[in-house]
């Protein structure tokens, strides 16, 4: 690997460490905390669904459907049967990267427009079967949830939930950028490019995109899980189709195929509502015009157009999109 | 024994016999060409070989392995290689990537590892980029190791896709009209880079419609016309053969050579206008 390569990567893991471990200083009540949290639950699916997206090139709509199985497969066990919240969480985990195989078999297959609405399809289904099983998922009312607890140790309040999102993202961008710039990770960017390009050199694309949809989901589900023990409580509002969007916004605002940029992107889009509330009946207007503003002055999105203009030579930043 | 066995294969697009009932052998080395007006079923036989169409008819027999109606990767994973005429390269990668993709097939580890990125991992992407490299200048694109393969110009990239096809180590490598869109030095400097291919022991199946490129590099030259065989030898019995000086320029009315037969540029000159 060329150093420079491997100094965008232990580079923006260390500045990431440095944000999150410095970024309490700044906070002054739970209200910020939560807030921060909630960047660090949306960042880890954006960093999962951005392998899907930006590097792999599949399009998903519906992955608020999996953040919510996370959700709700983690509250039901701990809750209505008294698992521990830990063995809940990986059985819902394992449940949902079992479905997500099943139903990423066939309709990977679909490719564009067709995949996006296949995609939304399940999302819809997913978000009908939460708010109409009320026996098992409190219907629209939602059902409350027992807090985090790992051998006895309860975890609960702000700070402590900080400390434990902060470290799982930092092991999410972790594994993003292993499998980024492992051969399996090439694959994944090389059928984005040309399927057929990919095929001839051996690469079993219908096998990889499984396989990358199946992380995303697996990703999503654990952010899920943990959001519900977090909060105490889950509503199907975290399900709905205009949740799923919101995630794909995040990854495209921040910048496809590039892990940070999903950090960026989450962070961004999940905070800016909350400092736009001073613009009291005009803060969605205010919210669309930064959105379409962004994207038509940083059309690749955030980090990798500010990235690009720090790096104005294109030949010398070859292998960056891999690092980035 | 044959390298690649073509049993009465077809393809049918929409009632268009694309290739129809074609039967040919390839002997392992050297270099064989294949040849024919334009439409008369070379990237659509090329498809087939590579499994990317599946065929309506008839065997492909690759060694001891029947490969009819495999999927393209599985043609890869047995040594089939090839390049495209339309390029196939991925854009989004610096060319050296380009390469290590290609290398896919002897780098393969598990998801556990590629997540964790062991050692182990770290020392196979270290031999992996110094074999693309390799590879690279071995083709002759030492000058583009750190660049973007979206900033090559378009010789480079015809280059590129076979130091690809290279890296995953084929036994045959069908190149799909290398010598399209090259410049004469571009040109020439192919025919030197195909005769080093075949000395490396891969054999050579060329798709090509310059003439001086097929007549000076071929042992072997298959011709098509309307998906179906129409000759096959040596270049100097395809340079002589009358239905191959019919089919290029639509009647019988050649083109003498004074020294015998109509000359290959003529032929070409004839192939190109019925294009």
């Amino acid at each position: 690997m060329p150093p420079h390569l491997a100094s965008a990567r232990t580079g923006g893991m260390a500045a990431l460490a440095t944000v999150i471990a410095l970024l309490p200083l700044a906070l002054s009540n739970n209200y910020f905390y939560d807030i921060a949290i909630l960047v660090g639950l949306n960042a880890i699916v954006c960093v999962g669904l951005n392998l899907l997206i930006g590097y792999a090139g599949q399009i998903s709509l519906g992955h608020a459907g999996f953040f919510g199985l996370g959700a709700y497969g983690s509250a039901i066990l701990a809750s209505r049967y008294g698992w521990p919240p830990l063995a809940a969480m990986l059985t819902t985990t394992l449940a949902v990267a079992v479905l997500a195989f099943l139903v990423g078999r066939p309709i990977l297959r679909l490719k564009g427009h067709y995949l996006a609405m296949a995609t939304l399809g399940l999302g819809v289904i997913i978000f009908m079967v939460i708010t109409t099983e009320d026996k098992f998922t409190g219907g629209p009312d939602g059902i409350a949830v027992a807090p985090f607890s790992v051998g006895g140790l309860v975890l609960q309040g702000e700070r402590i939930w900080y400390w434990l999102v902060g470290a799982l993202l930092l092991v999410a961008v972790w594994l993003a950028l292993n499998l980024i710039e492992s051969p399996m990770g090439r694959a994944l960017r090389a059928l984005h490019s040309s399927e057929v390009g990919a095929e001839v050199v051996g690469i079993n694309a219908a096998d990889h995109k499984v396989m990358v949809f199946v992380i995303s989901a697996v990703f999503a589900s654990v952010a899920g899980s943990l959001a519900a023990h977090y909060s105490g409580f889950v509503t199907p509002g975290k399900v709905t189709f205009l949740h799923s969007i919101e995630l794909v916004t995040m990854v495209v605002f921040g910048g496809m195929a590039s892990t940070f940029g999903a950090v960026v992107g989450a962070a961004v889009l999940t905070t800016l509502p909350q400092l736009l509330t001073v613009f009291k009946d005009y803060e969605m207007m205010v919210f669309g015009a930064v959105m379409m503003g962004t994207m038509i002055f940083l059309p690749r999105g955030v980090v990798p157009s500010l990235a690009r203009l720090f790096q104005p030579r294109r030949q010398e930043a070859s292998g960056k999109e891999g690092g980035a | 024994m044959s390298l690649l066995q073509v049993e009465s294969l077809s393809k049918k697009f929409d009632g268009l016999n694309a290739v129809d009932d074609l039967s040919f052998d390839i002997q392992p080395g050297a270099v064989h060409s294949i040849i024919g007006p334009n439409g008369a079923g070379k990237t659509t036989l090329l498809n087939l070989l590579t499994g990317i169409y599946r065929p309506s008819g008839g065997r492909i027999v690759f060694g001891e392995y029947d490969l009819t109606g495999r999927a393209p990767y599985e043609y890869a994973g047995h040594g089939i290689a090839r390049t495209f005429q339309n390029l196939q390269v991925f854009f989004n990668m610096s060319a050296l990537e380009n390469v290590m993709v290609g290398r896919y097939l002897h780098e393969r580890c598990g998801l556990a590892s590629a997540l964790l990125r062991g050692p182990r991992l770290a020392r196979a992407e270290k031999v992996c980029r110094d074999e693309a490299a390799e590879l690279m200048r071995y083709v002759g694109l030492r000058s583009y190791l750190s660049v973007a393969a979206d900033a090559m110009p378009y010789g480079a990239l015809k280059r590129l896709e076979i130091a690809r096809a290279l890296a995953t180590k084929p036994k045959l490598m069908l190149l799909d009209e290398p010598a399209a869109g090259l410049n004469p030095t571009e040109a020439l400097e192919l025919d030197d880079l195909i005769g080093r291919l075949s000395e490396r022991g891969v054999t050579v199946v060329l798709v090509e419609h310059n003439m001086r490129l097929v007549m000076g590099v071929s042992n072997h030259i298959l011709v098509l016309d309307y998906g179906r065989k129409l000759a096959e030898g040596s270049a100097a019995a395809i340079r002589n053969d009358p239905k191959v000086i019919e089919a290029y320029l639509g009647s019988a009315v050649a083109h003498e050579d004074p020294v015998g037969g109509p000359s290959a540029s003529a032929v070409a000159v004839a192939g190109e206008a019925r294009r």
